[in-house]
Formats: structure tokens, C-alpha cells, sequence
């Protein structure tokens, strides 16, 4: 016992004399808030002093409609008195003179057909029930007289009257309500209503380290005893990762780029030698803006995309199609960020090769959202401008960026992609599900996309892989909604990006 | 992407399909999908069509293995007398093309013309865009008179019998009737002639590009001559379809006769002579950074089924994806094998160098996190309800979506009060902050405005807790702002503050105001702070 007493806190000792009493009562009596005297209940319960109980109660109470129609009377009750007072009212007047508005006249209506208080004849709405009948008072509006009432405590004809108002809009509110109380334990009994002297220290204070404890013993913590959560402010988990990746890319020596989200179908896809009836060029793969259309860049440019698509340039014969700029001056959120590497393959001064860029950012696409599809993610992006690059690069810059993200055993298998030649899909092995997975293509830029953008022919090392799969992988999310719904719960306690 | 399914069976006679050759199989740039007992199930990339039949798909598997290598050559019979496809000018505004061919001595089951039908199917939906682009018919030639017309008629004046339908329509009929009518009457009815193929009885083969004949243009288990023919816009790519297809019925054990065809310009087809380009040992080496010899480079090229003789190689004409030297390098890498190429990282001197805007927003999460905010990261796309409760006036919709998120955001408030609003179970107090992109119409080159927007949202919070993070922040980032009294729909007047930043506007700060607060169902007080980045990124 005297270790138990020992262990008690100032709190803790405040309560012991009013032990026995209700909860309201210990409240009153000792002066300290609810919430004070809750915890300090809940460490008296880790003493076995005494044993909480938690009863749950559903109560039933008005909500915002419903405090309003118990001044004003429930909608139905309102048609009522107008159709007593205007029998066989066609229906468009009465809408317009209850003053109801139309979900409410909607609603009004069906139930005093259900009622049998009136029927409906050629648009005409008549009663149907003796006045006496009528002038009773609805089972719906007794209710609401009487509520707010826990719902146990309904007869039969109150639940019914319950349930028709539940799937009204805002009338009745139910909420769960929590009733505590405890049982003192026999060692809580026998500590109950003493007035427990401590001389035991209880927290350091500045005093105490001026003057010295002098002998005097602190109370012992309950060390093991739970404590409230605390949450950090911290970086959305898939911009934690991208800085990782990011911090990769910078590492290998990698200038970032960067460039609109909305952008011209030229460079987008046709600056990418990719033809102008290509799949992901239809309004339903892609989300194109209405009524608005792109100035092309310069004509230089624009002519030689034109002849690569057309005729093709560079030994290469083209799609052999009539090229059109206005399909060109589309503008539509970016499907892959390589619309920026065109752009900076059009800017590029070739005195400087050879260069490296890198970019991470959104892209879109036009899907149904589901586990598996998105309409926005992200992809990380890169190029290689270098006379002599080649595709063993390409495999080598490849393999080491995934070996950084934490995929040693990775696999290239050919690919295709309208603007690379060769073309490569990268896929990791998932050492736990033991599968080859995904993670995205790559391949050197065709000459029919380099040599109008950069005015030569020079290999230019690409990928554009997706993101999101690796940050689901880290932090095992099967569900790909989970990445940007903001559930602020789950965001508080996602772990940190550690690799 | 297409997923196409073989029989198993069949593929199983020439190939046999250990563990070893799947691998292979998706190491050629076919990944397999799925092996059931009947099926084997692959992915074939839009580039090669010509893997589409499981003839196409047997012939090139077999070249890869080494089985078969080199150009497959078919014998192409000379047209006789009457084979002959006359065009007429008629039909050129509506559907211009045709490719086609006949091919005799076919030995057709049940089974093989499934086979056909699914082809048919696959070619439509994916090099066809949906019979769009192209379209093919097959036919029994001993049912038809040559020569055969390709013109356009007024669709009353077209009356046959359609597959599959036990009485005469007229072309309209067809469109409004018949299931498959119905289904690509897009295709047509914006014409006043629809084309149609005609024999040289003046009988109707076909309108194309919806439907054959029930009595001309049915292939049955008793046919052993047929006429095929591809009709759309792009000749160069029905002359390939024809040659993908000519090709199969010839592996099924069929001969391919040419027919001439009298266009403007009069030619044969199908035309199967193969492609010659050039290829330089040199250039292939360069890119792939190998170092192979001639031998070897056309060893490679023919287990792609090419032939190479001195510097040119000579490309099957079912094949329509090599349009460059590169094309070919491709192939060369294929064959070599991605697995055997060495990675390599070169040991080129450049520098990293983040973008400024990178930095400072990583600097201003920081900043934030720092006072325990927590950071979201939300949809740049809005509902239509969401623009409307906003009041927003002139917003940037999409042509399409195929969700509710319609509209571009034009702030980050909006998809602020989104996430708030589903948040309501979440314990309070709820401290959040984002930075992202949000859009706008103006003058520029594409008439698009793109922003970089910040907001900070306290809830439960006032203006004072908010004015305590907007001085904080700038004090972190060194640069001082003013503030002016100000009104804004949805926030509470009097509590509202232009934020200006070198007397300019950049945003606002104020508590919201209860009725937009319950009108997105929030149950707590909230302050807010929108802040665009634009100007102050150069300066900070």
C-alpha cells in the first residue's frame, strides 16, 4: 500500500478524498476540470485503485432543419393547412404559396400521399381525410417536441416517426453519447476518503534547484503509464521522396528542369515525333482545355517538326501524313513531363554539351479513379545530350538511379515509344512478392525528334518513368487514392521517406 | 497496348513453350501476359501490327529462336485477266483507299475462321482506330463476278442483304437496324453517298466500312478463294495491312494472286518486295556501345528476320515500323539481347544544379514544418459544384473528364476547404499548408497562366494566429510585407487583409466567414492565408 501511495501524484492525492462519489460530484468537490479528473481516474485505474466504465448511448437530437421546424412546423404540416384552406389547389400554385421550397414541397407531398391526407388529381391537390383526422398531431411532430432523448428510450411509434425523418435533410441528429462511471476496487476502497499526506516531491522547480531537495524523496512515475499523442509538423510523404530522388539525380550531376503543366499539343506530342492521330491525342485519354489554343514557337522549329512528321528528316521516311499546326496549338495538361525536354532540347546550346537534365513533376491523364488508375502523378524524367552517349549508358544511368532508390536486381526488356529508338521498359524484382514489376521506359530520342529541336542529330539519352509505384512500394500502399487523399489521420501517421 | 491471344495448340506445334522460351518471348519485345492451358496471352506494342495474326507472331518467334532466321519470302502470283479492282473518283471525298489481294487454295475450319475473325477484330481496334482509319472485308471470290468496283452510292439506292439479317436493308436502314450498323454509323452518317465494294454483276459486296453481304460476303468452312480488301485514308498503311494479311493466309497454306488496281495511277496489289535501307556497322556500334563485326551484326539482323548484304538490308514488307537507320539498330539490340548489354556509367564531368523555385519551396515546407504544420497535397483539378459554391466567374474547363474534377484550380483554397471538409474526424486542431501550381487565363503565348500559390489554413484559428505565421515566414525568408484592410467574398469583413509585397497584391489573409464554413459542412473556425510566390521568388 505505501508503494501505491507513494506513486500517487498531486492530482491523483486530490481526488482519493472524494473516491466513492460520482464523477459530477469529484468535479464540484475538487475544484479541477473534467478533463483532470478523467486522466487522473485513468492512472488511479493502472494502480488498480479503481475500474472504469464505459457505457455507449445513442441520442437522438434536432439538427439544423429541425430546430427550425419545430418553430415553423415540419414542411408537410404546412402544405396541410394550405390545402385546408384551398382545397383542390393546383399543384404549381401550391408550390409557389407554401413558401416550401422544392425539395421540401417534394417531400411534403409524398408523405400526406402516404398519409392518405390528400391525393393528386390532374394536377390538382385534394384532401382526403376528415378534418378531424387532420388536425391530429403527426407522430413526426410529437418527436420533435420531445427530443433531444436517448434513443433506447423510443416506443415503437416514436422509432417509426424516427426513421421516416432520419432520411430527411438536417432534421434529426444522432450522436453517440459517452457515459462514464467506475467501481472502486477493494484496495480503492480502503483508500477511499483519506486525506493522504505526502511529503514526496513532485516536479523540479526552480526553487528546488536553488535551495537542494535536502533528503527529500521524488514521487515515482508510472514510466510504463500511456501518454496523450503528440503530432509533428512534417512534409507531405510523396514530396519526402521526391527530394530523395531528387537529391539522386543532383548527386549524378544532374541540372533540374522545369516547365508548365499545361502546355501545346506541340510539344507535348509533336515535338516528340509523335503522329497527330496517336491514341493518347483523343480527348478521352487526355485532358485537353476548352477554348484555348497555343501560339507555336518559333517557324524554324515548327518547319522541321512539320518534315519530320511529313516526310520525314534526317535519312528517317516520317509518318507521311498532312501534318496540321492547328492540332498542334491544342493545349492540354502534360500526359508525361518529356514535353520539358523537348523544350530544353529546342533551347540547348550545343557549345555547351555535354549536358544533364533531370525534372520530377506532375502528369496527367483522363481515367476513372480506382485503386490502380489516377488522374495525376508523377513521373521523373531525364536526358542525356552527348555526342558519344549510347545505350549502354542509358542501361548504366538506368540501373544506378534504381540501385539509389533501393533496387539492386533490375531488368531491361524492349519497349516501344513513338519517340525512342531503341527503346527499353525497366522492371525491378520485388524480393518479398517475388515478381518483375514495372517501373517505366526509356530509350534515345529518335533523330526525327533531336534534329528539328536541336538542329542535329545527337543522342540523346531519355526516360520518363512514373513515380507513385515506388513511393506505394516503400510505404506499402495498395491503394493508389491513398497518395493524394489528404486524410489528415493517416498523414499525422505516415512514417518518415528513410531511404 | 494490345493484349492478343494465341492458341495454345497451335503455337505449341511449332514452338515449344518452356520457361526458357517465354523469357524469350518477352525478351523480344512481346512480354507474355499470361500461359492458361488453352492460351498463351502477350502484349504487342503498336509499333508491330504485324505480330498480330499468330502467323505473323509464329514466323518472327521462330527467327528470334534461330529456328527459321533470315526475310521470308512469299511467291506472289501475277493478276489474271479479270483480277482487277476498278476505283472510282466518286468515292475519294468519303473513304479514298483501298489495298487488296486474292488468295486461292485455302483449307478453312471452324477453328481457323474464328482465327480470322479475331484478326479482323484486333486490326480494327487497334490499327484501325476502330475501323476509322481502317477497315477490312473478306470475301468468297467464287460468289462474285470479277472485276470488282469500289465507288460511292446514294445510300437508298443501296438495298442488300447484310450478315446476319434475314431480309434486304437499304444503306440508311443499315445504319438505324442493324446491330453492327448501329454500332459505327459515326462512321458514315455525316456522308450523303456511302462507299460500297460492287461486283461486275452490279451486285453489293459490301458498305464499307460496316458490313458485308449475307450472300456475297460470307466466309464459310466451303470457301477456298477469297478477296480481301483494306479500305481507309492512309494508303501507305493499307498497303502494309494487305501484306500483314496476304502473308498469314499464305502461312495457313493459301497463294497470294495480286490484283491491279485502276486508281489515278494505276499499280499491283499487295506489293511484297522487300524494303532496302542501309545500315553502317560503324553507327550501330556508336549507339549501342558494342563492338561487333559485320558477321555477327548479320547474324542479328536476320533472327530479326531481315537480310543484310553489304552495308543494306533488305526489311520484310509486312513490317511498317523501321522508318529509320535507327529502326534497324533497334533490331539489332533486340536480337543481341538487352539482357547481355554491360551497363555502363560514364564518367561525364557535369554539375547538379537544382531550379531556384525547387530550392525556396523545399526552404518554405521547412520553414513550415517547423511551426508543426502539416503539408497536403492535393488535385490541381476542382469539381463543377466546387466552382460554383466558390463563386468562381470565368473558370478554365476541360473538353472531357471522366471523373467530376472538370475545372483547372484557380487557387488552392478551394481544394483546401475540399480537404478540411474531409477531414472532419480528423482530432483539431488541424494546421495545414500546401505549395503547388494553380492556373489562370492571360495574354501570353498560350493564353494560360500557371502560379505558384502558398497557402496556410489554422483550424481552429483566427487572424491573429495567422498573422503570427505570415510575419514568421517572411521573417525567415528575409523580406518584409504590408497588409491593407480588405473585403473577399467568403471571409468575414473587417478580419480581411490584402497581403502586398512591394506595394503590390499577392494574396490575402483573413478568417472565413461561418456561412461558407457551413456551407462546405466545416465545424470549426478557420484563418487562412493564400499567398502567389511569383514575385517574391526572384527576390527572396
Amino acid at each position: 500500500m505505501d508503494e501505491t501511495i507513494s506513486s500517487l501524484s498531486r492530482i491523483e492525492l486530490k481526488i482519493i478524498p472524494f473516491l466513492g462519489k460520482s464523477i459530477e460530484e469529484i468535479i464540484t468537490l475538487s475544484g479541477l476540470d473534467r478533463t483532470t479528473v478523467l486522466r487522473a481516474m485513468k492512472f488511479l485505474e493502472n494502480k488498480k485503485i479503481l475500474e472504469m466504465k464505459l457505457e455507449k448511448r445513442k441520442i437522438v437530437s434536432l439538427g439544423v432543419n429541425g430546430i427550425y421546424y419545430k418553430k415553423n412546423h415540419l414542411p408537410e404540416r404546412r402544405l396541410l393547412h394550405l390545402v385546408e384552406s384551398r382545397n383542390h389547389i393546383p399543384l404549381k400554385e401550391a408550390e409557389k404559396e407554401s413558401g416550401l421550397s422544392s425539395n421540401e414541397f417534394k417531400v411534403s407531398l409524398g408523405v400526406l400521399k402516404r398519409k392518405g391526407f390528400i391525393e393528386l388529381k390532374n394536377g390538382k391537390i385534394s384532401l382526403s381525410a376528415p378534418k378531424e383526422e387532420i388536425i391530429k398531431k403527426f407522430p413526426e411532430e410529437s418527436l420533435i417536441e420531445i427530443l433531444p432523448i436517448e434513443e433506447s428510450k423510443l416506443d415503437s411509434g416514436q422509432k417509426k416517426a424516427m426513421e421516416s425523418l432520419k432520411n430527411r435533410k438536417e432534421i434529426l441528429e444522432l450522436t453517440d453519447e459517452k457515459i462514464i462511471s467506475y467501481e472502486l476496487t477493494p484496495k480503492g476502497k480502503e483508500l477511499a476518503g483519506k486525506e493522504i499526506k505526502s511529503d514526496l516531491l513532485e516536479e523540479v522547480t526552480p526553487e528546488m534547484i536553488k535551495t537542494g531537495i535536502k533528503g527529500k524523496k521524488f514521487r515515482k512515475y508510472d514510466i510504463l503509464a500511456p501518454v496523450p499523442r503528440i503530432y509533428g509538423g512534417k512534409k507531405h510523404f510523396v514530396n519526402q521522396s521526391i527530394e530523395y530522388a531528387k537529391k539522386i539525380w543532383l548527386e549524378l550531376g544532374f541540372e533540374e528542369m522545369s516547365g508548365p503543366l499545361t502546355d501545346s499539343s506541340f510539344w507535348i506530342f509533336d515535338a516528340l515525333f509523335t503522329a497527330q492521330d496517336h491514341p493518347a491525342r483523343e480527348m478521352q485519354d487526355s485532358f485537353f482545355i476548352k477554348n484555348m489554343k497555343s501560339k507555336l514557337p518559333d517557324k524554324k522549329i515548327v518547319s522541321r517538326v512539320k518534315t519530320a512528321h511529313e516526310k520525314g528528316i534526317d535519312g528517317s521516311e516520317g509518318w507521311q501524313y498532312l501534318w496540321s499546326e492547328k492540332e498542334a496549338e491544342k493545349i492540354l495538361l502534360r500526359t508525361h513531363t518529356t514535353s520539358l525536354s523537348a523544350r530544353t532540347l529546342a533551347g540547348l546550346d550545343l557549345k555547351k554539351l555535354p549536358v544533364k537534365f533531370f525534372s520530377i513533376g506532375k502528369v496527367f491523364r483522363n481515367e476513372t479513379i480506382d485503386w490502380s488508375h489516377g488522374i495525376e502523378f508523377y513521373q521523373s524524367e531525364g536526358i542525356v545530350v552527348d555526342e558519344k552517349a549510347n545505350f549502354s549508358h542509358l542501361l548504366g544511368y538506368l540501373k544506378e538511379f534504381y540501385r539509389k532508390m533501393g533496387y539492386e536486381k533490375i531488368r531491361f526488356r524492349p519497349s516501344f515509344f513513338a519517340y525512342t529508338e531503341p527503346s527499353v521498359e525497366i522492371e525491378a524484382y520485388h524480393p518479398e512478392r517475388k515478381i518483375w514489376f514495372e517501373l517505366g521506359g526509356a530509350g534515345i530520342f529518335r533523330p526525327e525528334v533531336v534534329s528539328p529541336l536541336l538542329g542535329k542529330a545527337i543522342p540523346v539519352l531519355a526516360w520518363g518513368q512514373g513515380f507513385d509505384r515506388i513511393i506505394m512500394d516503400f510505404y506499402k500502399i495498395k491503394d493508389l487514392r491513398e497518395l493524394y487523399s489528404n486524410n489528415i489521420k493517416k498523414l499525422r501517421e505516415i512514417r518518415a521517406w528513410t531511404k | 497496348m494490345a493484349t492478343i491471344k494465341y492458341s495454345r495448340k497451335e503455337i505449341e506445334k511449332c514452338i515449344t513453350l518452356t520457361k526458357d522460351n517465354l523469357d524469350k518471348i518477352s525478351m523480344f519485345g512481346t512480354p507474355v501476359e499470361s500461359l492458361s492451358q488453352n492460351e498463351l496471352e502477350i502484349e504487342i506494342f503498336p509499333n508491330r501490327a504485324d505480330l498480330i495474326p499468330i502467323q505473323g507472331f509464329i514466323r518472327a518467334i521462330n527467327a528470334f529462336l534461330g529456328k527459321e532466321t533470315g526475310l521470308k519470302r512469299y511467291k506472289v502470283n501475277k493478276p489474271k485477266k479479270d483480277y482487277k479492282l476498278v476505283i472510282n473518283q466518286n468515292v475519294k471525298p468519303i473513304r479514298p483507299h483501298v489495298a487488296c489481294c486474292i488468295v486461292r487454295n485455302l483449307k478453312l475450319s471452324e477453328d481457323k475462321i474464328k482465327e480470322i475473325i479475331y484478326l479482323q477484330e484486333k486490326m480494327h481496334a487497334t490499327l484501325g482506330k476502330n475501323r476509322k482509319k481502317l477497315a477490312i472485308g473478306i470475301y468468297p471470290l467464287d460468289k462474285i463476278k470479277l472485276p470488282i468496283s469500289y465507288e460511292s452510292m446514294a445510300p437508298s439506292e443501296i438495298k442488300f442483304i447484310p450478315l446476319d439479317y434475314d431480309k434486304e436493308l437499304t444503306g440508311q436502314q443499315i445504319l438505324k437496324r442493324h446491330p453492327v450498323g448501329r454500332a459505327y454509323a459515326h462512321l458514315l452518317d455525316k456522308n450523303n453517298r456511302f462507299p460500297v465494294f460492287r461486283d461486275a454483276e452490279n451486285k453489293i459486296l459490301s458498305l464499307v466500312p460496316i458490313i458485308n453481304s449475307q450472300t456475297a460476303g460470307k466466309v464459310t468452312e466451303e470457301t477456298k478463294n477469297i478477296f480481301v480488301e483494306c479500305s481507309g485514308y492512309d494508303l501507305n498503311v493499307l498497303n502494309k495491312t494487305i501484306n500483314i494479311i496476304s502473308t498469314s493466309f499464305a502461312d495457313m497454306g493459301g497463294e497470294i494472286w495480286q490484283m491491279r488496281i485502276e486508281d489515278a495511277k494505276k499499280r499491283f496489289s499487295p506489293e511484297l518486295s522487300p524494303k532496302k535501307k542501309t545500315i553502317s556497322l560503324e553507327k550501330t556500334n556508336k549507339l549501342l556501345g558494342l563492338n561487333i563485326k559485320e558477321k555477327e551484326l548479320s547474324s542479328l539482323l536476320a533472327r530479326m528476320g531481315h537480310e543484310y548484304k553489304k552495308g543494306s538490308v533488305f526489311i520484310p514488307a509486312w513490317r511498317a515500323d523501321i522508318l529509320h537507320e535507327n529502326d534497324l539498330i533497334e533490331e539489332v539490340a533486340i536480337a543481341y539481347g538487352y539482357e547481355n548489354f554491360n551497363p555502363i556509367m560514364p564518367s561525364i564531368s557535369t554539375t547538379g544544379k537544382e531550379e531556384r523555385q525547387s530550392v525556396i519551396a523545399r526552404k518554405i515546407s521547412e520553414i513550415l514544418s517547423g511551426l508543426g504544420l502539416l503539408e497536403i497535397s492535393t488535385l490541381h483539378l476542382i469539381k463543377e459544384a466546387e466552382a460554383e459554391k466558390a463563386g468562381i466567374k470565368k473558370p478554365i474547363l476541360l473538353e472531357e473528364s471522366k471523373t467530376e474534377y472538370k475545372i483547372l484550380r484557380p487557387n488552392l483554397f478551394i481544394p483546401l476547404l475540399r480537404t478540411l471538409s474531409e477531414n472532419t474526424d480528423a482530432e483539431y486542431p488541424q494546421k495545414v499548408f500546401e505549395m503547388g501550381k494553380v492556373f489562370e487565363t492571360n495574354d501570353s503565348e498560350s493564353g494560360m497562366g500557371e502560379k505558384t500559390s502558398l497557402i496556410i489554413a489554422l483550424t481552429p484559428g483566427n487572424f491573429t494566429e495567422a498573422k503570427q505565421h505570415l510575419d514568421y515566414l517572411f521573417k525567415e525568408i528575409n523580406l518584409s510585407y504590408s497588409l491593407k484592410e480588405h473585403t473577399s467574398p467568403g471571409l468575414i469583413e473587417g478580419r480581411t487583409g490584402q497581403i502586398l509585397f512591394e506595394n503590390k497584391p499577392i494574396g490575402l489573409i483573413g478568417e472565413i466567414h461561418p456561412n461558407t464554413l457551413n456551407s462546405w459542412r466545416l465545424k470549426m473556425p478557420l484563418a487562412v492565408i493564400e499567398i502567389s510566390f511569383e514575385e517574391i521568388f526572384n527576390k527572396i
